[in-house]
């Protein structure tokens, strides 16, 4: 086995017994993107020479003893997380030149368990799409097949996990933008509580939904990851302090007694007929492994997807009136006065998708339709909410699709957002709900695709989480199979 | 739900973009369609319902007021794209 090729857990273990250095570590995976990324184009930013400084010291700690998380790991980090001195331009050209003069809560937390961080992955501008294609700068490939989509909007950070230009990596999810990617790549992918990882110095989408999770090619360098960057922050108001539970003391090779839900609403027409039948596979395995299937309803899903494209772009629309060519970013040069120094600095640093959302967002808060649009949005978000609290009475955990399809090509969905937004329609309810979403691989369709499993447990249910997902990938072997670039 | 060329102008005002007329046009007729999707909201009855806001069960945060480190002005004025005497620099806004 390759450097590159080695889960994180892997490699701590080899670091840890001196067999191999952060150092070596860090420069198979460096040369691996090297030699990939120009098909992949997983990477906005490399910093390389940061990388292998981060490795030296990384070395140095574990000679003096330290035996931390993610000791000399390299990681790759989604370009819409703060990073002190390194560019964050969020895919989108009016933050083309934005140095962050403080690092995301989460990167302190990183380096603190010893990470390396290799460079800022794509994605759609401003986490606003689901294939990588709304990025202002390329569209990232797939590795499974480079004429389709990752899937976004961390679509960069799901390739570089799947195509090994990273051990792991960071992403965030506010719709899906985590579960998604992680299904249409074939690797695996935790978007937690809302609440549960601080969102200081995570550029703000919308600001109700938006959570960061990671990436990694099993579940248990997902517990290993979210065991470092959980917890409580006073920087984040909406961070949740309650303890953080051991994550890897959950994954046990045991589901026995635990009643998984199974929503009917899930199984609908429309959905790949093989995505379909990869689920129900599973779930039978676990039937069979001593778990409880439950049928459950959750009757408001149907409406998830118009409320989430109310709420996320009335949010986004008020979080990025910040963006005024003054403090930062992109600014119109020669605007006539203040006022059209805004218009124009929007209109030229702002792609089609984030103008289209900010439009919809400012419409949906706009005085005589904000209780039709906005207010009753936020009705219906309760009642997805109740449907949930409901269902977690008589299960423990839902298994469901992570999409309704595999990925899709490049382009085929580019020209008509609508259709865009039907590829997140079975992960917009766990975040409208605040609740943790889990993806792994549950098999592949003809064409060799990966297709992905959904967990979802109540709020703070990680482990559950993690106990069903780590069950299910050491009962099947769909990591043996390798995406070939 | 159809967006008039004048909505959409009022709505891109509000937002302070300035729109090309192509866009102008493109907006109307997908927006449209996004709100006409959205209509089917209007069928839940959410008479007594209250509205969700964030999903946590957190109010109003508070912190000690305490004096903390934060950026230096000179970090925090890197990125502008004007500054001048330690300050942002921004075109005038009131009338001489």
């Amino acid at each position: 086995m390759q450097l590159h090729e080695l889960t994180i857990h892997q490699a701590r273990s080899l670091l840890r017994s001196g067999q191999i250095s952060a150092q070596e570590l860090t420069a198979a995976v460096i040369d691996r993107i090297l030699e990939i990324d120009n098909e992949v184009k997983a990477y906005l930013t490399l910093t390389p020479e940061l990388a292998e400084e981060q490795a030296r010291q990384a070395d140095a700690r574990q000679a003096a003893g330290e035996d931390a998380p993610l000791l000399g790991i390299p990681l790759a980090i989604k370009d819409v997380i703060c990073t002190e001195g390194i560019p964050t331009t969020c895919g989108s050209k009016i933050l083309e030149d934005f140095i962050p003069p403080y690092s995301a809560t989460v990167i302190e937390r990183l380096r603190a368990a010893g990470a390396v961080i290799l460079g800022k992955t794509n994605t759609d501008e401003f986490a606003m799409g689901s294939s990588t294609e709304n990025s202002a700068y390329f569209t990232t490939h797939n590795p499974w097949d480079l004429s389709r989509v990752p899937g976004g909007s961390s679509g960069g950070s799901a390739a570089a996990t799947a195509a090994y230009e990273c051990l792991g990596a960071l992403g965030s999810d506010t719709g899906g933008s985590v579960r998604q990617p992680a299904a249409l790549c074939g690797v695996v992918g935790i978007k937690p509580t809302y609440g549960r990882v601080s969102r200081y110095g995570l550029v703000a989408f919308a600001s109700s939904l938006d959570q960061i999770g990671a990436f990694g090619k099993d579940v248990t360098d997902c517990a290993l990851l979210l065991s470092v960057i959980a917890g409580y922050d006073p920087r984040d108001s909406t961070s949740v302090n309650t303890p953080v539970p051991d994550y890897l003391a959950s994954l046990v090779l045991d589901v026995r007694g635990v009643r998984v839900g199974v929503p009917q609403e899930y199984f609908i027409e429309g959905i790949q007929p093989e995505v379909e039948a990869a689920v129900r596979a599973a779930i039978d395995l676990l039937a069979g492994m001593g778990a409880e299937v439950v049928d459950i309803s959750l009757p408001h899903t149907g409406y998830a997807l118009p409320v989430y494209y109310l709420i996320a772009p009335a949010e986004a629309s008020a979080n990025l009136a910040r963006y005024d060519g003054i403090k930062y970013g992109f600014s119109f040069p020669d605007a006539a006065d203040v006022w059209d120094a805004y218009r124009r600095t929007r209109q030229h640093g702002f792609g089609a998708e984030v103008k289209r959302r900010i439009m919809l967002g400012t419409y949906a808060l706009s005085a005589g339709y904000y209780d039709a649009y906005y207010l009753k949005a936020q009705q219906v978000r309760t009642l997805i909410k109740q449907d949930f609290d409901r269902a977690f009475e008589a299960c423990d955990v839902i298994l469901c699709p992570t999409t309704p399809t595999t990925a899709f090509k490049i382009g085929e969905k580019a020209a008509d957002p609508l259709q865009m937004y039907l590829s997140d329609v079975f992960t917009l309810s766990a975040s409208l709900a605040g609740l943790p979403g889990l993806s792994l691989p549950c098999g592949f369709d003809a064409e060799g695709l990966p297709i992905g499993l959904q967990i979802i447990g109540p709020a703070f249910a990680e482990p559950a989480v993690f106990r069903v997902a780590y069950t299910y990938e050491q009962a099947t072997d769909w990591r043996t199979r390798e995406p070939t670039l | 739900m159809k967006l008039s060329r004048e909505e959409v102008e009022h709505i891109a005002e509000l937002a302070k973009i300035s729109l090309t007329e192509e866009e102008k046009a493109l907006f109307q007729e997908q927006l449209s369609a996004i709100l006409e999707y959205a209509g089917m909201l209007q069928r839940v009855d959410t008479a007594a319902i209250p509205p969700t806001a964030t999903v946590l069960p957190l109010r109003d945060v508070m912190r000690p007021d305490e004096v903390r480190p934060s950026l230096s002005q000179e970090d925090a004025l890197a990125n502008a794209p004007q500054s001048e005497d330690g300050c942002f620099r921004v075109k005038a806004i009131l009338e001489p």
